[in-house]
């Protein structure tokens, strides 16, 4: 086997290689040829891609059509504007919205932990998880599946989302928690410090991908792609699918809660529209046309979709709506495993057009 | 011989009923550790649920005992991990998994979640011995899905065997395959069926069942009709009559009672 053959092969070899040239690519050339307001921008994206390597894995691996990953990407993102927030108030005042509002006279009791960093930064994560984890267990044990599973997941995200419009002076409401002016000291509107978020949040991805790839690669993750197709096979085998999904899900969340967290940082704000069922399919479209069974797929579409989202609605509004739902029905109906399956799609038609030409 | 009874399947007074509809009505059923048992019976007799049942994937009343374990009420993965193992009458398989895959996930359920986390590397001993009992060591690497219907129904009972199970129950397992597969199949089970494994098995080919059965249980609307040895059963005049009427058996045709025959095809049909 030659050394080009062995870098171009599936393995791990080629999959350092890849991780590289992403890694020279997300944090050498990016930061190096984009202006900052794009880079700004990006940073914004490799969130969403963030949250859509969790949603490949749940969905594209597991089976679980996850349309609510904003509930998991709110709490992280709440969480850390909330610290955030207290960081920058002056000891013994409240954040500026609740004075503003005026509902409130004390810091509220939810607010307090998060004011230390050593409980609200692991608290992204580790709360998506442990609320993923919770329902998983409870929704899974009832072998809830397919379109309630979809509809389910969704519902909570709106109620989410219509729980915080409703505490205006507790949460923002909708304008949500603004005006993030520093990230744990730094000042954010430095370009230098918001090209530092915007290189966390390409690690961030890259981590993300990576644990992804184990896991995907693991013994759990062939038996994860057995629960997706014949969960009663699997039980019958000795496995409990309902830890089987939980634990894809529970990852799932986490990331989103990180990609959350970052978002925070890269965009300086959060609002419920941000993480409502809009925002929620939108991963999920992003998913379906990068090819959510894939490992790069989910990620590259998500970044993709969310691109063009910023291009086409500068130039097309409101239409862009339309061109999107458009692109997802295109997908799901020609291309099902989304658009990381064109080589090959294409590369079947290109290989049978010859035998059809002798037969 | 009563101690090989305590540790084979043991089921009792077993009732499954669907919205009113009694399909296993008080069954009895002995089968001792190391048997080869075959159960028969027309269509909708309750074979297969009966196989549901003591899976736990029917509720069902009564007792289903296997060794000293009471399997009744327990959860299927539990039924599962004491040992139990069964196949469909549909070959289930994980089509977009590799043959190698899918016997590692069958051979796997003790794996702690430590184990489970990182990749497999090479073929475990269980899995590369049962490979060549199920003719499909050259085919490892292929997806599952990809497989002719006959080693799919290998691959099963490959899973069965990898999973270790003690208690192997399977659905019409040579349904589909040709003669040649069949026999090799029945040589594979009765070489499985050998001391320390009991092997119950849901057939319609009566030939199959005559050159492989060591015992036979015959079911008929959810009730146990005849028990016994190949021979037993097929001179049971009950049997003949439910057999009759399915018009099934081309050995009854053979035994020469032509008009008798016709009259008794359209009697039974009748009031089945
Ligand atoms: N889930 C169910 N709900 C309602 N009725 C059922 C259900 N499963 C089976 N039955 C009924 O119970 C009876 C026994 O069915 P079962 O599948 O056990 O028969 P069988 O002996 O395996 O038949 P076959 O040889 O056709 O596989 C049939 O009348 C069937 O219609
Ligand atoms: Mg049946």
């Amino acid at each position: 086997m030659s050394a080009l053959d062995r870098l171009t092969r599936p393995g791990p070899l080629r999959a350092a290689l890849g991780f590289g040239l992403g890694a020279l690519v997300l944090l050498v050339v990016a930061p190096a040829t984009l202006s900052q307001f794009r880079l700004d921008l990006l940073a914004k994206y490799l969130c969403f891609g963030i949250v859509a390597v969790g949603i490949g894995l749940a969905w594209g691996r597991g089976g679980m059509l996850t349309l609510g990953q904003g509930v998991y990407f709110g709490i992280g993102a709440y969480a850390m504007a909330m610290h955030l927030k207290l960081a920058q108030t002056p000891p013994g005042e409240l954040p500026d919205f609740m004075q503003l509002y005026g509902e409130v006279t004390e810091l509220p009791l939810w607010w307090q932990p998060f004011r230390q960093a050593s409980v609200a930064v692991p608290a992204t994560v580790l709360l998506p998880m442990l609320v993923a984890f919770v329902l998983g267990q409870a929704v899974f044990r009832r072998r809830i599946k397919g379109p309630y599973f979809a509809i389910l997941s969704q519902a909570l995200a709106a109620a989410m989302a219509i729980l915080i419009v409703g505490q205006q002076g507790t949460t923002g409401g909708t304008n949500g928690l603004t005006d993030i002016t520093s990230f744990f000291g730094y000042d954010l509107g430095d370009p230098v410090n918001r090209t530092t978020v915007y290189v966390v949040v390409a690690v961030c991805l890259l981590g993300c991908l990576a644990v992804a790839r184990q896991l995907m690669q693991s013994r759990y993750g062939e038996l994860l792609v057995a629960v997706r197709d014949a969960p009663e096979r699997v039980r019958f085998l000795g496995y409990d699918p309902a830890n089987v999904q939980t634990f894809a899900y529970t990852v799932a969340a986490g990331m989103a809660g990180l990609a959350g967290a970052m978002f925070v940082c890269a965009v300086q704000a959060i609002n419920p529209a941000s993480i409502d069922i809009v925002p929620s399919i939108a991963f999920v479209i992003g998913v379906a046309v990068g090819g959510r069974a894939t490992l790069l797929g989910p990620a590259l579409g998500a970044i993709g979709v969310a691109w063009l989202t910023t291009a086409a609605s500068e130039a097309l509004a409101d239409r862009w709506t339309y061109i999107q739902g458009g692109l997802f029905i295109l997908v799901v109906a020609f291309l099902p495993n989304g658009l990381a399956s064109l080589p090959r799609v294409v590369g079947d038609a290109v290989r049978r057009r010859p035998a059809e030409v002798t037969s | 011989m009563t101690d090989q009874t305590a540790a084979g399947l043991r089921i009792r007074d077993l009732r499954v009923v669907f919205d009113g509809f009694v399909a296993v009505d008080g069954v009895d059923l002995d089968v001792p550790r190391g048997d080869l048992r075959f159960l028969i019976g027309p269509n909708g007799a309750g074979k297969t649920t009966i196989v549901d049942a003591v899976t736990g994937l029917s509720k069902a009343t009564g007792s289903v005992q296997f060794g000293e374990q009471e399997l009744l009420g327990r959860e299927v993965h539990r039924i599962a991990r004491a040992g139990i193992g069964r196949t469909f009458q549909t070959a289930t398989v994980f089509e977009e998994l590799t043959v190698l895959q899918n016997l590692d996930i069958a051979a796997g359920a003790g794996r702690g979640f430590a184990r489970l986390l990182r990749r497999r590397r090479g073929v475990p001993e269980a899995v590369e011995r049962v490979l060549g009992t199920i003719h499909l060591a050259d085919a490892t690497d292929r997806l599952a899905g990809t497989l002719a219907h006959g080693q799919k129904q290998w691959l099963e009972i490959g899973m069965l065997l990898v999973q270790d199970a003690r208690l192997l129950l399977l659905d019409e397992p040579v349904a589909g395959m040709s003669h040649e597969e069949r026999d090799a199949t029945g040589a594979l089970l009765q070489e499985i069926a050998d001391g320390d494994r009991t092997v119950v098995i849901v057939e319609h080919d009566m030939e199959f069942l005559r050159k492989f059965a060591r015992t036979v249980t015959v079911l008929h609307q959810g009730r146990v009709l005849s028990e016994g040895s190949v021979a037993q059963v097929q001179a049971d005049p009950k049997v003949q009559e439910v057999y009759l009427g399915t018009a099934a058996d081309a050995a009854v045709v053979a035994e020469g009672v032509d008009g008798v025959d016709g009259a008794g095809v359209d009697g039974v049909k009748v009031e089945g």
